[in-house]
């Protein structure tokens, strides 16, 4: 597949960040959906590769696309490419030179970037192979500090880092055309946040979950199992107005301990939305109740545009619901008292996926979508476990190890029809939930290969969480 | 607790079946400045319940010159979406409770902040 013959057609470069990799394809092909562009790569496509070359595509989708991406940390037009500097020489003299022009001119400044994968080189090694592109007629002046045009050349150097080749598998040539936003994880970390818990989830992942989910501007997104609002932040920063409810009533009000090693109690103004607050996105602040998830406080009518959620699974946090087991009769005079504290008994895994689903079937708008994590006992794990609903379309199922024989899984749903009384029967009878039925056979199995002293803490927690 | 979220609540109490719209008890209401986005407005209209918006907004006495109809074509009508987005963004309910029309149950609101739990035996 050495590089020539006549591209009719721009070529883009997409430079991936090496992290999430399950989580990449899905969330370029949910950015390019949003523009309604359908996902076109070259024939050599790698998913795993860091380098994607793709087609069908305008610089003003790239821009779009990369200005929402946290997977990809640049993207490119390809001028030329190939397995050998000679070869790329080749392509790149066939590129059209009226394509190049506008970018050499006389006049214009520019800088070259020499970016490898899986090798480092030193400073004489890329000064020399920039040298070594001077066939290219740049009549521009090098710029450094502020050029016009940045180009860069890459090289892939293969996967294996034990076997690093002395020469690149694979070389390309481009004009670099904008970043993605890997900064967020940095500026958005949850070590610099106002209020936070035991469980808030990392900021590349909420920025991954609400891209999965093709949240945009004017969106009304919601999360039923909110926590801190992790997810509400990644969304509200995408221009989605936001919505949360957690049965806890002390992390809605965030009240009680504080998850920071050096602070006891949480101070008076940690909730969700300082939170935004904090992040200047608190326009996008709908409300956020106290709530049990797994009852209908909502209008029946297509409500959201996305759900987006994580939700609990008795792992690192207990999972309740309002109800008792205990036939319990009310107080002589008939009433509750105000601080009457309703009895929360463990919410089944398999319950939660269901109560998920027909929720999601309900209040979705057509085409909106669904975005949670499933727990996986890696060993026993196949594709068929995942929860399925008539209304409900999976898009995309995305790994993230967490030891050895576990895992939890980024599911994305798209909602694809209007339930009807049928639908929510006919999915309950599923026998796919079998291995999230008996709740606690799940997480004994979850830890069943940790160590002793993380299994005893869990059993503490568990028991403080009822 | 904002109007558009309780224009979307129900009540979920036992064996209640006209539990829409909940009517507001309120103690204090405040009213924050959102900033002003026709087309998020305009995106929600069609999911409104418009008197359920009216009459809630009409409890709190914010109602002002909101009309009981929806007006026809109300995406050119800035002076009308700026109406609906003040009631249904800015105006909040701090303190009071939200009462379920039949059973009479209440669901506390405080710092702005519903609690829709339900007790064991009324869920």
């Amino acid at each position: 597949m050495a590089a020539s013959g006549s591209r009719s057609c721009l070529q883009y470069l997409f430079h991936l960040a090496h992290d999430n990799l399950d989580f990449r394809l899905p969330e370029i092909k949910a950015l390019l959906a949003l523009r309604s562009k359908p996902f076109h790569p070259c024939e050599s496509f790698k998913e795993q590769s860091p380098f994607w070359c793709l087609d069908h595509l305008s610089e003003e989708d790239v821009c779009t696309v990369m200005a929402r991406s946290v997977c990809a940390k640049s993207a490119f037009e390809l001028w030329g490419h190939g397995q050998t500097h000679s070869e790329l020489r080749t392509s790149l003299l066939n590129y059209p030179q009226e394509k190049m022009s506008p970018y050499m001119q006389k006049g214009s400044s520019y800088r070259i970037n020499v970016d490898t994968f899986n090798k480092t080189l030193s400073f004489e090694e890329r000064i020399k192979k920039i040298d070594a592109m001077d066939y290219l007629p740049f009549e521009g002046t090098v710029s450094l500090k502020d050029p016009q045009h940045i180009f860069c050349l890459l090289e892939d150097y293969g996967m294996d880092p034990n076997i690093v080749p002395e020469q690149p598998n694979y070389i390309y040539f481009c004009r670099w055309i904008a970043d993605g936003q890997r900064e967020l994880i940095r500026s958005y970390s949850v070590k610099n946040r106002h209020f936070i818990g035991n469980t808030s989830m990392d900021a590349g992942l909420s920025f991954i979950m609400a891209n999965h989910a093709k949240v945009k501007e004017n969106d009304l997104v919601f999360d039923p199992f909110v926590g801190t609002g992790s997810l509400l932040v990644s969304c509200s920063h995408f221009g989605a107005y936001v919505c949360g409810t957690d049965i806890d009533y002390n992390t809605i009000h965030g009240k009680g301990r504080s998850s920071r090693k050096n602070q006891k109690w949480r101070g008076p103004d940690e909730n969700i939305r300082a939170n935004l607050r904090q992040y200047k996105t608190e326009n996008m602040y709908v409300d956020v109740m106290v709530s049990d998830a797994s009852k209908p406080v909502w209008r029946n009518a297509a409500l959201f545009d996305a759900i987006i959620t994580d939700p609990p699974y008795g792992i690192r946090e207990s999972t309740r619901r309002t109800g008792s087991h205990k036939d319990k009769t009310k107080s002589p005079d008939g009433l509750y008292a105000e601080s009457h504290v309703p009895v929360s008994q463990a919410y089944h895994l398999s319950d939660i996926f269901t109560d998920l689903l027909n929720f999601s079937a309900h209040h979705l708008v057509l085409g909106g979508r669904l975005v949670y994590w499933l727990p996986v006992y890696r060993p026993e794990y196949c594709e068929e476990m995942v929860p399925l609903h008539p209304c409900l379309q999976l898009i995309s199922n995305c790994e993230q190890t967490l030891s050895s024989h576990t895992c939890r899984r980024l599911i994305t749903m798209e909602k694809i029809k209007e339930p009807e009384d049928l639908d929510s029967l006919a999915h309950l009878s599923d026998p796919r939930f079998s291995p999230y039925q008996g709740h606690n056979a799940f997480r004994e199995k979850y830890f069943s290969g940790l160590n002793k002293r993380s299994g005893k803490d869990d059993t503490k927690a568990d028991v403080s969480g009822k | 607790m904002k109007l558009l979220t309780h224009n979307m609540l129900t009540s979920h109490v036992k064996g209640v079946t006209k539990g829409y719209p909940l009517l507001i008890k309120a103690t204090e209401v405040k009213v924050n400045e959102v900033e002003f986005n026709p087309k998020f407005v305009c995106r929600m209209i069609p999911k409104l319940e418009w008197s359920a918006l009216v009459q809630a907004a009409d409890q709190l006495g914010h109602r002002e010159d909101l009309p009981g109809e929806l007006v026809p074509d109300y995406e050119k009508n800035e002076d009308f979406l700026k109406k609906v987005h003040r009631v249904l963004l800015e105006v909040e309910v701090i303190e009071g409770s939200l009462q379920c029309p039949e059973s009479g149950r209440e669901f506390p609101i405080s710092k702005g902040i519903p609690n829709m739990l339900l007790n064991e035996d009324e869920a």
